[in-house]
């Protein structure tokens, strides 16, 4: 079963129009000697097998209640958003390279930027790239690019994954990168305030970050800013919809993970990253943007802009290599923004942070257990257990709940810390259960 | 058409949300709060679902149109395959991640650890990461770990080599790692000139990279004597597997003597394009660079799949998590439902049929490399340009009749390139009636090129004002 559909009279005629006797013939300018010495697959299968085996697989899956988010999270998809993107005219479509044939996608990339730039604060956007982690990296690289300096501060209360792809990028060049240690889950203001020079290319932060905590921007890009030095940013999207934008805060580059918008969780990918930034720096984006024009007749019409910005056309001197990125993923970011829409997202934001406050109250009153910080949370906030949290989570596991992420894996000295993620889809007696049922591991 | 923003209208709402069933927690502090809503649309769920409707169908795809974009891959992307990658939709990432976790995503990563499996027997490679999201993140990934082999074996080196007919992200990928780039022009044949490749190749070189058919779907027959000499000098030998359409079945890049790999799971192995995207990247690798390969790794121990927390040596994580999952289920289920011979035909087919594209137009186009081709042919509107016509005016011609143009801006060292690759999954009949409009397209060339140039006039928009949107970069629809 390979979808060929040409008949042995078709394969005829077409070699008699080559001139050649075989298919096989068709592959002699390889030598025999570079032939597959193996080529040993098993044998294909019919669909309705191929069904079979795969729910099969997918059935060795067990099923959990996600309290756990670590940059990805179990919200709500809404229905139009699957089937508009099941549309096979996005699905099957390539990049947009001819625009007459490809408004269709050109259009819902601009679409797509637009709502970046609002929920986001800032002037332009790329049309994605490929995971938050990632545009992180190519956050922090434009940032170099930018200010022609090779030292960069990037706070610990980063997820550690996304550090760690940064630090995985730049491991190579000439960069400097100083990881500054948080203090109870926030920003080490002072830390910061004393390796921040006037060779310092950018400063990075998460908000809300990997433990959960909140908090006001605005001092630390003023502070940046002084030094000459960029702040990014990588926020949840879905917090923006009550916390205040890293635009307003000031941040020069915005990244983020767009999963939550749209994508299922689908075991960590496919999602998208977005980047958006202020207008002077939009020549040093990364990645493909899609400009508004008009027609020979006048007509408004959209096309891939700045591309000479890009590796078909520059190569070596590209602002970065990437060529495909996550358009589909972007174009369900951007169905699902505008089915929840302007007022929808203050109130699924809203729903979030309730959801989280309430589980926040309920285990923070079990007897040994407290939270980290005082610090106002989004959705996520973290716990310090009496014991270890690793043992714990794993006892919770075992009875389908994943209460959290236990942090001894990835900080020093956090071993007893869980951080809990409530989105919309919790209900509240899953919450009142995980607190049961955390007080009975404990 | 309007924007989704300009139809949006104060008040009107789309998606219902659930009622908390929690109180209503205290306000956010003020420095904290956002002051005004973002300037999301405002539309009914029928407004949102008619406009993006309507959008699609402004766009050619492989299920509207026949699609022959060289070095694309458009390739027919089947339902089923589609339909089996949302049996996995629910898992979270972070499950593995958690004690005891593994024991329960063990699904999931059996996929992961079988299709690496696969794709390492596809390629001949001794192991293959699925991390990478795409070509070009592949291909930084493969020259990081070149780069760690190296500085494991304390070598020195600086440069990375491309022929000039590579694809962008080649070099682009490898100036990302800090390596400066050495560009082999090609030879009068069509292939990377050997002698200028043995001239440029110094110790200094930590990896050359190539792909073989290369971009003028040509097989490069010194293609084992390049990776001798590169190996003589130590420097790896990269393979652009972005395409491997040509080769499934009859040429492994691991026994040819390459050392690293990536593959373009959204060409060769069916899984659709996206409108761009998302794409998947795994990279292949020879046993001595398997222990740089990005964490987590997906192994198998005593019968169960396990991720392994220690790699002292790893160049660390490339994405967020194990990769483009949703994408990486459908070539795993489309490898498996095509199975061995399904996917030597592949090959076959998708070679007949470029030949045969090549044999039918050669007297219409100019053939810059007159051999016979693999998955792909390149032609060249030299001919035409004598009467002022470029590619690119007969690729907006086909559009008018209702073809997605072939490659027109690509490869760069042949002028007015016109690179088609039709894939296996076309028949006869659809080339035929191609075949015929290109002819046209040629006679059209000669008789009336102003009609060339006024093309496409058929679609919504005719040609549009590149100058213009990159002078007012004008990419996000104001004021907010
Ligand atoms: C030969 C070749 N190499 C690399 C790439 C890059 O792949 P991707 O777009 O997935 O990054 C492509 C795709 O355009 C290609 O055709």
């Amino acid at each position: 079963m390979s979808f060929c559909p040409n008949t042995p009279e078709d394969v005829r005629e077409m070699l008699a129009a080559i001139g050649a006797a075989s298919v096989d013939e068709l592959f002699a300018p390889i030598p025999a000697e570079l032939r597959a010495k193996s080529f040993d697959l098993p044998e294909g299968v019919s669909e309705q097998e191929l069904r079979r085996q795969m729910q099969e697989l997918a059935r060795t899956d067990r099923t959990v209640t996600p309290f756990i988010g670590g940059g990805y999270y179990d919200h709500h998809v809404p229905a139009a958003v699957d089937h508009l993107s099941g549309r096979a005219e996005f699905y099957t479509a390539y990049t947009p390279y001819q625009p007459e044939c490809s408004q269709g996608t050109l259009q819902a990339l601009f679409e797509y930027q637009t709502a970046i730039c609002r929920l986001t604060g800032m002037e332009v956007s790329n049309a994605s790239l490929y995971d938050g982690g990632t545009a992180l990296a190519e956050a922090a690289m434009m940032a170099l690019r930018i200010t022609g300096r090779n030292r960069l501060l990037i706070d610990g209360s980063v997820s550690p994954f996304a550090r760690e792809i940064v630090r995985t990028y730049l491991r190579n060049l000439d960069v400097e990168i100083v990881e500054i240690a948080p203090k109870d889950g926030a920003i080490d203001r002072n830390a910061l305030a004393a390796h921040l020079t006037d060779r310092t290319a950018a400063v990075i932060f998460q908000n809300p970050n990997f433990f959960g905590t909140v908090e006001d921007l605005s001092d630390l890009a003023e502070a940046a800013h002084a030094k000459g030095a960029l702040l990014v940013a990588s926020v949840y999207p879905i917090s923006l919809g009550l916390v205040q934008s890293p635009g307003a805060m000031g941040a020069d580059i915005v990244v983020g993970d767009g999963q939550s918008l749209g994508n299922p969780l689908s075991f960590g990918g496919p999602s998208f990253g977005f980047i958006a930034t202020v207008k002077k720096y939009i020549r040093n984006l990364p990645g493909r943007i899609i400009g508004e024009t008009v027609d020979r007749n006048g007509r408004r019409g959209f096309v891939l802009t700045l591309q000479a910005r890009e590796q078909h056309i520059k190569r070596h001197k590209a602002t970065s290599n990437i060529c495909s990125n996550q358009s589909l993923c972007a174009l369900r970011g951007l169905l699902f923004l505008a089915s929840v829409g302007r007022e929808g997202m203050v109130e699924l934001a809203r729903l979030n942070r309730d959801k989280a406050e309430y589980a926040k109250g309920l285990l923070g009153k079990i007897k040994g257990v407290r939270l980290l910080n005082a610090a106002p949370t989004f959705n996520e906030f973290t716990l310090v257990l009496p014991g270890d949290a690793a043992a714990a989570t794993e006892r919770l596991l075992a009875k389908g709940i994943a209460a959290g992420v236990p942090l001894g894996a990835y900080y020093d000295g956090m071993a007893n810390c869980l951080v809990v993620t409530v989105t919309e889809k919790r209900s509240r007696s899953e919450i009142d259960l995980l607190a049961r049922e955390l007080e009975g591991a404990l | 058409m309007k924007l989704i923003f300009e139809k949006s209208v104060a008040g009107r709402r789309g998606l219902k949300l659930p009622v908390a069933d929690v109180p209503r927690a205290a306000e956010l502090p003020e420095n904290l709060a956002r002051k005004e809503p973002a300037g999301l649309p405002e539309v009914s769920e029928l407004d949102l679902v008619r406009h993006y409707t309507n959008l699609s169908r402004r766009n050619f795809s492989v299920d509207t149109n026949f699609y022959p974009l060289g070095s694309c891959t458009m390739k027919y992307n089947a339902k089923i395959i589609e339909d089996t990658t949302a049996f996995f939709a629910g898992s979270h990432p972070m499950t593995p991640l958690l004690p005891g976790g593994e024991a329960l995503t063990q699904g999931s990563l059996a996929l992961i650890h079988g299709l690496g499996g696969l794709l390492s027997e596809i390629t001949g490679m001794d192991e293959v990461t699925c991390q990478p999201l795409a070509g070009a993140h592949g291909e930084m990934t493969g020259i990081m770990l070149i780069a760690a082999y190296h500085r494991a074996k304390g070598n020195r080196k600086k440069y990375v080599i491309v022929p000039d007919s590579s694809h962008g992200t080649n070099p682009a990928s490898a100036a990302m790692v800090g390596y400066e780039i050495i560009t082999i022009p090609s030879a009068p044949y069509g292939d990377m000139d050997l002698d200028a490749f043995r001239a440029a190749m110094n110790g200094e070189v930590a990896a050359v990279m190539m792909t073989c058919p290369n971009t003028l779907g040509l097989f490069n027959p010194h293609i084992r004597e390049i990776c001798d000499i590169a190996h003589e000098h130590d420097a790896l030998m990269y393979y652009d597997g972005a395409n491997l359409n040509a080769i499934l079945g009859k040429v492994r890049p691991g026994d040819v003597g390459f050392d690293v790999i990536h593959v373009n799971l959204h060409k060769t192995f069916g899984t659709p394009h996206g409108g761009g995207g998302p794409g998947s990247g795994p990279v292949g690798v020879k046993k001595g660079l398997i222990p740089f390969l990005p964490g987590p790794r997906v192994v198998q121990q005593d019968g169960a799949f396990a991720l392994e927390r220690e790699q002292p040596e790893s160049i660390g994580r490339v994405a967020n998590f194990f990769g483009n999952f949703g994408v990486m289920a459908k070539a795993f289920a489309y490898i498996l439902m095509l199975g061995r011979e399904g996917l030597i035909e592949v090959s076959e087919q998708a070679v007949l049929n470029a030949n045969y594209m090549m044999s039918r137009l050669k007297g219409h186009f100019d053939l810059p490399y007159e051999k016979s081709c693999m998955h792909e042919c390149v032609f060249s509107a030299s001919r035409q340009l004598k009467n002022g016509v470029h590619a690119i005016d007969i690729a907006k011609y086909l559009i008018d009749r209702g073809y997605h143009p072939p490659t027109v801006y690509f490869p760069l060292n042949v002028k007015e390139a016109i690179m088609i690759e039709p894939t296996e999954t076309e028949s006869k009949e659809t080339m035929d009636a191609f075949i015929a409009v290109m002819k046209e397209a040629a006679e059209m060339a000669e008789k009336n090129p102003a009609a060339l140039h006024e093309a496409p006039v058929t679609m919504p928009v005719s040609r549009l004002d590149e100058t213009k949107a990159a002078r007012e970069q004008n990419v996000c629809f104001g004021p907010w």
